[in-house]
């Protein structure tokens, strides 16, 4: 890799470990096919058609790849859940919905390295019998949905798509679905019926797959965007090769998406377990703002629960706990869910002690409430509430007695949804009331009614500055 | 209302990207097509939209008034959309907003959940928050019509709209 030359201020930082970025940014890097094939592009799919379906599906398993969308559900086991009697088509669906805030990879994926995704499909395609399959891409990418356009026309003049593909009796076809701004549409049965033509509710559960019901009542595999890219570097390198990158149980790389108060934001690719998050903060990111001191992390897009920097997190390692500061937290699956959060999609929003936790989550309670699709009443009653109660409170006319009404409605929708929406909206309510209740009740004191405005100032009218 | 045979065109070729018995799934599709025609979904459009598809009226009505993506009402010559959320209301996007309605002569005070569009007296701009628009790391960001921009400090806001103004 040391031949490839990145652009100036791009250039991936020491700690990184590049396989799906490993083209972003490149110096004379476009997004053609001939551009992809100069490096080896759709040699891997040459390889995989080659292959029996199942060895590939046992190479994705081997790999221990989880989603990278958000849920981190092992992608191997997920394809197997086609029931075996199958005998109705079988769709494979890119989820290319993008919209868990603080979430921004897929987008650089689109826009500047497309046959890697199309690579992958059709070699996930012929791992799962799919002869038909979509990416759903947000409407706000109306450019990436250009570029993907070009890019499958590209790849059916080349015979990577269409009938008999790479001289073998098996045909794809790849179109782009685009949705039309809907943050649920993320949900992959929500993503199925706005593909359908309907309004996007989720659908009940069970059966817990759309690989035993999904498109048209059909088995259909949905897949992240980089889930899709990561298939084409498993079958290059071999599932137990991958799975010595990153750590067990959390093999591979992914990229962590970092924005809010840090000196330099942006893109990381890093193997799954092997940087902490003080690493991402001090070293990839160069640091908080000059004079300012962490506060909070949201570490896995907008739903994860928030980590306060002065909690102590306990975690087992083999047998024995040991005790870690928000710093010393690696960024794998796993451990962020034993500090009680999650990985989630990659997103980390880094926040410092300038900013006012009522400010941010009533941000994000705007963010949910509209984003509810109203299917189910404890969700779209109770996210509208918790947003009109944190909206009182940030124009000063909160009462202390707002914040246990906050706990007490974010607890009544988490677990009593038909989707995880449900949990995706309360978490941050749940998380921001335990973890800075006195900050919260402190803002809506009588005598702090309408410093708000300012964070700082509600800061010190809170009395925690 | 008038169909051109191009529009025609690219609505059959959109139809035939799914399942002859599953026509319906091209509801987005057509819809995209007829706003970017028209600018907006009207009435028209989507009775349209409906005896292309075999669908009862209220099939696509449904999906316009649920998906932001679709409007019911003309915006300015030029839509921009801010992005609202976390990170880049974090990097002053609610700012950016306020200077954007300043350099638009937009006033957003008659917005709501149900019509979030604001237009210039000129007709030239209307502008609304979007919900995270995917650039977390360089916010704040917003988008003109198909256009993004990133990193858009809100005193480059006027910048931004004459070179737009310009183009009018």
């Amino acid at each position: 890799m040391a031949d490839i030359q990145y652009l100036e201020g791009k250039k991936p930082h020491a700690k990184e470990h590049r396989l799906i970025f490993r083209n972003i940014d490149r110096v004379g890097w476009n997004p053609s096919i001939d551009k992809y094939m100069e490096e080896g592009g759709y040699d891997q799919l040459k390889k995989a058609v080659k292959m029996e379906r199942a060895d590939i599906t046992n190479e994705v398993k081997a790999s221990g790849l989880r989603g990278r969308g958000g849920a981190g559900f092992p992608t191997g086991l997920k394809w197997t859940f086609i029931p075996p009697t199958n005998t109705k088509p079988v769709y494979l669906i890119c989820n290319a919905d993008e919209s868990e805030p603080g979430t921004f990879k897929d987008r650089y994926i689109l826009h500047q390295d497309p046959h890697q995704l199309i690579e992958g499909m059709v070699i996930a395609s012929y791992a799962v019998g799919a002869k038909l399959a979509y990416i759903y891409v947000r409407e706000e990418f109306p450019e990436a949905a250009q570029i993907l356009e070009k890019a499958i026309a590209e790849a059916h003049e080349k015979g990577f798509l269409g009938k008999d593909i790479c001289g073998t009796d098996f045909e794809l076809e790849i179109y782009v679905h685009r949705g039309a701004g809907a943050y649920i549409c993320g949900e992959e049965t929500g993503l199925i019926e706005s593909l359908e033509g309907k309004r996007p509710y989720p659908r009940i559960k069970p059966p817990y797959f759309p690989a035993a019901l999904g498109l048209w009542m059909n088995p259909t595999i949905v897949n992240n965007v980089e889930s899709l890219c990561h298939v084409k570097h498993i079958i290059e390198m071999g599932g137990e090769e991958y799975a010595k990158l990153g750590t067990p149980r959390n093999t591979g790389t992914r990229i962590l998406c970092v924005s809010g108060d840090v000196q330099k934001p942006g893109y990381f690719e890093v193997q799954v377990g092997k940087v902490t998050l003080g690493e991402v903060i001090n070293d990839m990111c160069g640091g908080l703002k000059l004079g300012r001191k962490l506060k909070a992390v949201i570490p896995g897009g907008s739903s994860a629960k928030v980590l306060r920097a002065d909690e102590k997190f306990k975690v087992k390692r083999g047998e024995d706990t040991v005790e870690l500061n928000i710093e010393d937290i690696p960024m794998d699956f796993d451990t962020l869910a034993a500090c009680g959060s999650m990985a989630g999609s990659g997103g980390v929003i880094i926040m410092d002690d300038s900013r006012s936790m009522a400010w941010v989550l009533n941000n994000l309670n705007n963010f949910y409430a509209h984003e509810s699709c109203g299917q189910c009443t404890p969700c779209r009653e109770g996210s509208l509430w918790m947003k009109k109660i944190t909206d009182r409170i940030v124009r000063g006319e909160g009462t202390p007695e707002d914040v246990d009404t906050l706990e007490s409605v974010a607890y009544n929708i988490d677990g009593r949804t038909i989707c995880a929406f449900g949990e995706a909206c309360s978490w941050p309510t749940e998380s921001f009331v335990a973890k800075f209740r006195d900050e919260l009740v402190g803002t809506t004191k009588v005598e702090n009614r309408g410093k708000l405005a300012n964070p700082e100032a509600a800061l010190a009218a809170a009395g925690l500055k | 209302m008038t169909i051109s045979p191009e529009l025609d065109k690219k609505a059959e070729e959109a139809i035939s990207h799914y399942p002859a018995e599953h026509k319906r799934a091209a509801s987005l599709p057509l819809l995209h097509l007829l706003q970017h025609e028209f600018g907006y979904v009207s009435e028209e459009s989507v009775k349209w939209v409906a005896d292309k598809l075999g669908l009862e009226p209220i099939n696509v009505l449904e999906l316009v008034t649920f998906y932001p993506g679709f409007r019911q009402s003309a915006p300015g010559k030029f839509h921009i959309r801010v992005c609202r959320t976390l990170s880049c209301a974090m990097a002053g996007s609610y700012e950016l907003m306020e200077s954007l309605c300043k350099a638009t002569q937009i006033d957003r005070s008659g917005t709501s959940h149900q019509n979030p569009i604001a237009v210039s007296p000129d007709g030239k701009f209307s502008i609304e928050f979007a919900e995270c628009l995917a650039s977390c790391g360089t916010g704040p960001v917003c988008m003109v019509n198909d256009d993004f921009h990133e990193s858009i400090k809100p005193a480059e806001a006027a910048k931004l709209v004459e070179n737009y103004r310009a183009k009018a």
